[in-house]
């Protein structure tokens, strides 16, 4: 990934995800979070993460965001008016807001010399990101995780058909 | 890149089937400078920031759950951007739970979204105060 990618990747998901939090209209707003995931999914790739960019599409954009979408016109969501807070508390909000990024730019971009991370050019290893290198990590090593989540994707479906379905 | 002249196997291609336009652009990558891992991090942290605002100013409910998966997503970025600067895939195996988890909340979220619609018809937080003391 060179520099002008990233720079217009950037540009392009920062830009999405303020319209996720800004824009009144609900659908809009979920549209915006498709565009954000799907640039996501641009980037993982540019980051050797092939599968978990693939996964990204069809996970994410494509069920996650389907099932937003789904709900928001399902409950016939309009624009809503009174929709902010109060104003000492979106003052506050953004106050906290300016004082975590700057934090955190300051910590990631170096920390003033403490976080370590050299550039290393290291070359990755081969087959970096692909299907066989994720699942040798995750048949192996990650196999409890990778059990107990399929209990909780279980759990959640069975969760979410008791909780909406219509009370007899 | 990973494919510093190895060829490219079977499952390795899958995303370059699907956007071709990607093979021409990561073989012409290879010889240019990377970007830093810093770069990665901070517009990982730009988006959690973001996602945070909307969480704490915005009173539909269900925009502040489009908000926490702004969140998500941005520690996803993270996640992979790292993996990649130690060439250890457990970052992307983090990420994969980390999807996982989340499809699996927002359903359940979703679903008492909607219970919640039933019996009050509405979606906006300040109105959802039954258990204010």
């Amino acid at each position: 990934m060179n520099l002008l990618t990233f720079i217009i990747l950037a540009i392009l998901m920062v830009g999405s995800a303020v319209a996720v939090v800004i824009h009144p209209s609900p659908v809009y707003s979920a549209l915006s979070l498709v565009v954000v995931m799907s640039l996501l999914a641009v980037y993982f790739l540019f980051l050797n993460a092939h599968v978990v960019g693939a996964l990204q599409i069809i996970v994410y954009a494509g069920a996650v965001m389907v099932l937003f979408l789904f709900v928001i016109m399902l409950l016939n969501l309009q624009t809503d008016s009174r929709e902010t807070q109060q104003s000492e508390m979106k003052m506050s909000a953004g106050i906290l807001c300016a004082v975590l990024i700057g934090e955190l730019i300051f910590l990631l971009g170096g920390g003033g010399g403490r976080l370590e991370l050299q550039t290393s050019q290291q070359q990755l290893p081969e087959g970096f990101g692909t299907m066989q290198a994720l699942s040798e990590r995750l048949f192996t090593d990650f196999v409890l995780p990778f059990e107990i989540t399929s209990v909780l994707l279980l759990v959640a479906a069975v969760g979410a058909v008791v909780l909406a379905r219509r009370q007899a | 890149m990973a494919k510093r002249g190895g060829k490219y196997s079977l499952f390795s291609s899958f995303p370059f089937s699907i956007f071709p336009f990607l093979r021409f652009s990561l073989r012409r990558a290879e010889s240019e400078t990377m970007v830093p891992t810093h770069y990665h991090l901070i517009l990982s942290a730009i988006l959690f920031t973001i996602g945070t605002m909307g969480v704490l100013r915005r009173r539909n409910t269900i925009i502040i759950f489009m908000s926490v998966e702004l969140m998500l997503n941005a520690v996803n970025l993270s996640f992979v951007a790292l993996a990649q600067h130690w060439g250890s895939m457990d970052g992307q195996l983090i990420v994969f739970f980390v999807m996982a988890v989340a499809a699996a909340e927002a359903a359940v979220g979703l679903a008492i979204i909607l219970m919640v619609f039933r019996t009050k018809e509405t979606v906006n937080a300040d109105e959802l105060n039954l258990m204010r003391g």
